[in-house]
């Protein structure tokens, strides 16, 4: 059994950079590394494209990440760990394991199952935003419980290199690979908690770097350009310090850790998951040496008894159209274009949202350069969101003087809502897939 | 009164959990945070913000960190999935509230704080 595990952030979101990750890799002397890549969002947009095509409904960048890691985690024994599954974690892993195959490196991939709850999920439970029944918000396109650790404990003990899952808690994923490698008791609330607390810190990747954090004068990062991901080295008796790579840019301190132990936490002194409770009123950072900090304090008391779950549904459409107005008097033109568009919408128009989005000269709006009428609306119908795009558009020769440079944007809206579903009735599981 | 504008002695981070809108507030040297603590209170902030947040406001005192945690309700149009906001997330609310000003009392801000 180790003494001091090195766990690595690979992505802290779907649409995270690769090649931080490949450095990690490479130069950090990690045990493991945790592809964190889905928002609330994305795996109600998998189950469209799995319809469309049983081999799609991943992570769209799962193919690139993974040839651009295996290379280097397989010869290392770095296992992977992700959620890039999303509504088809079964292809997610069939595709990994065939580009391991490509590659010539044997790899065993164990792919996470049944947090696909939409076949048994009861409609009428009430939605935890509004208390109304979850069927009352619209046609019901996914459900997919937050598993916990406990749903990848199976993969790591059968030698998984690789572990991919649909809906996991982001922490969770850290947890999993820490109490395997420690054979720590999933019932044991201190190692929980710790375990979380590093997940917590990691698993928005660059965000304890130096990212989402730079403001000239007040807070510079140097080689912003450069970004690193993070790693932490984690001790059997729950020690945890945060780090990077020397070679890559950015920074870890008492700030940027700072930042991201509060970082979306609505109770600090109940962050739940499905592994513990978190109190982080406790934790406190030490700076050990440059870009190297201590969190220590983490509290943890029992799991909550039922699991979160994401619920998609069908919201309509939403429409964006903009268009440019430079020069003097470019505000109140834009403004005009904005009435008179909603003018044109009738009934409809009265629910758009206007805006007008500026850039100023420096001494003031008297200079104002130039300026973007923004319109968007929430439609039930697409045609209903394509037409408030052409009334954006014909403000050509319809609208005030010289606007130009429309764009336009459908998009269907997936709305979520959450719910609470008991334990029993999810039930995980672990299918091996191999290359060799 | 003096006043000194939020940016100048603290940092933020701003989080979301639906319509729920998360703000971090941190000085920048650990001597201001009673000082913050006493003057960066809900209703300035509710003051502030109030054309982005129409529900509740809560403040969570977290010393151990000098945090200061704002869960402010209904701050995001609806929440990102079906809000028409540009910034669906609200991740512009920190920079938004650092620039709110703040009174100066004797002592505060630590000269150190200023100097950053």
């Amino acid at each position: 059994m180790p003494s001091t595990v090195r766990i690595g952030s690979g992505a802290g979101f779907a649409g995270d950079r690769i090649g931080p990750a490949v450095d990690l890799v490479r130069e950090g002397s990690l045990d493991d590394i945790v592809l964190e890549c889905l928002a609330e969002r994305t795996i109600a947009l998998g189950q469209g494209r799995r319809r469309a095509d049983p081999n799609q409904g991943h992570d769209i960048h799962a193919e690139a990440r993974m040839r651009a890691l295996l290379p280097e985690t397989l010869p290392r024994n770095v296992r992977i760990i992700s959620n890039l599954g999303a509504a088809n974690p079964v292809a997610a892993g069939k595709l990994t394991a065939a580009i391991a195959a490509e590659l010539g490196l044997s790899c065993k991939v164990a792919v996470v199952t049944g947090d696909d709850v939409l076949a048994h999920l009861d409609l009428d439970l009430p939605a935890m935003e509004d208390g109304k029944p979850l069927a009352s918000h619209g046609e019901i396109i996914s459900a997919n419980a937050y598993l916990g650790a406990e749903a990848l404990m199976p993969g790591l003990a059968a030698g998984a290199d690789v572990v991919i899952t649909g809906r996991v808690a982001d922490p969770s994923l850290f947890v999993a690979p820490l109490a395997d490698r420690f054979g720590w008791e999933l019932s044991d609330t201190t190692a929980m908690a710790n375990a979380t607390l590093v997940g917590h810190l990691l698993e928005c990747g660059a965000q304890i770097t130096g990212g989402y954090f730079a403001d000239p004068g007040t807070k510079d990062v140097p080689g912003l350009d450069q970004l690193g991901y993070p790693y932490a080295d984690v001790t059997k008796d729950g020690h945890i310090t945060v780090g990077k790579l020397d070679s890559s840019g950015g920074f870890v301190d008492r700030r940027t850790v700072r930042e991201q132990i509060l970082y979306e936490i609505i109770d600090p002194g109940a962050y739940l998951t499905p592994d513990v409770t978190l109190n982080l009123y406790g934790v406190s950072t030490t700076t050990v040496e440059r870009d190297r900090v201590r969190v220590e304090g983490a509290v943890g008391q029992e799991r909550p008894e039922k699991l979160k779950t994401s619920v998609g549904y069908r919201a309509g459409y939403r429409a964006e159209a903009e268009i440019s107005y430079a020069g003097p008097g470019c505000v109140e033109r834009a403004r005009l274009a904005g009435t008179t568009v909603r003018a044109r919408m009738g009934e409809a128009g009265r629910s758009l949202r206007i805006d007008v989005i500026g850039s100023l000269q420096e001494d003031g709006a008297a200079n104002m350069l130039e300026c973007r009428l923004r319109v968007a609306g929430l439609t039930p119908t697409i045609d209903q969101a394509k037409s408030v795009c052409l009334e954006v558009e014909s403000l050509y020769t319809n609208g005030p003087a010289g606007g130009g440079g429309v764009r336009t944007a459908v998009t269907e809206i997936i709305g979520i809502v959450s719910t609470l579903m008991s334990r029993d009735s999810v039930s995980p599981e672990t299918t091996i897939v191999e290359a060799s | 009164m003096n006043n000194v504008q939020l940016r100048e002695v603290a940092h933020a981070r701003a989080g979301d959990k639906g319509d729920t809108s998360i703000l971090s507030v941190f000085p920048l040297d650990d001597a201001d945070y009673e000082w913050l603590r006493r003057v960066v209170t809900v209703e300035r902030v509710r003051a502030h913000l109030h054309e982005q947040v129409s529900g509740e406001i809560e403040r969570f005192e977290v010393p151990r960190l000098c945090g200061l945690q704002f869960v402010c309700t209904q701050a995001l149009s609806g929440g990102v999935t079906t809000s028409l906001a540009l910034d669906t997330h609200g991740k512009s609310l920190s920079s938004r509230l650092l620039g709110m000003r703040i009174p100066v009392v004797t002592g505060n801000p630590s000269p150190s704080a200023v100097s950053n």
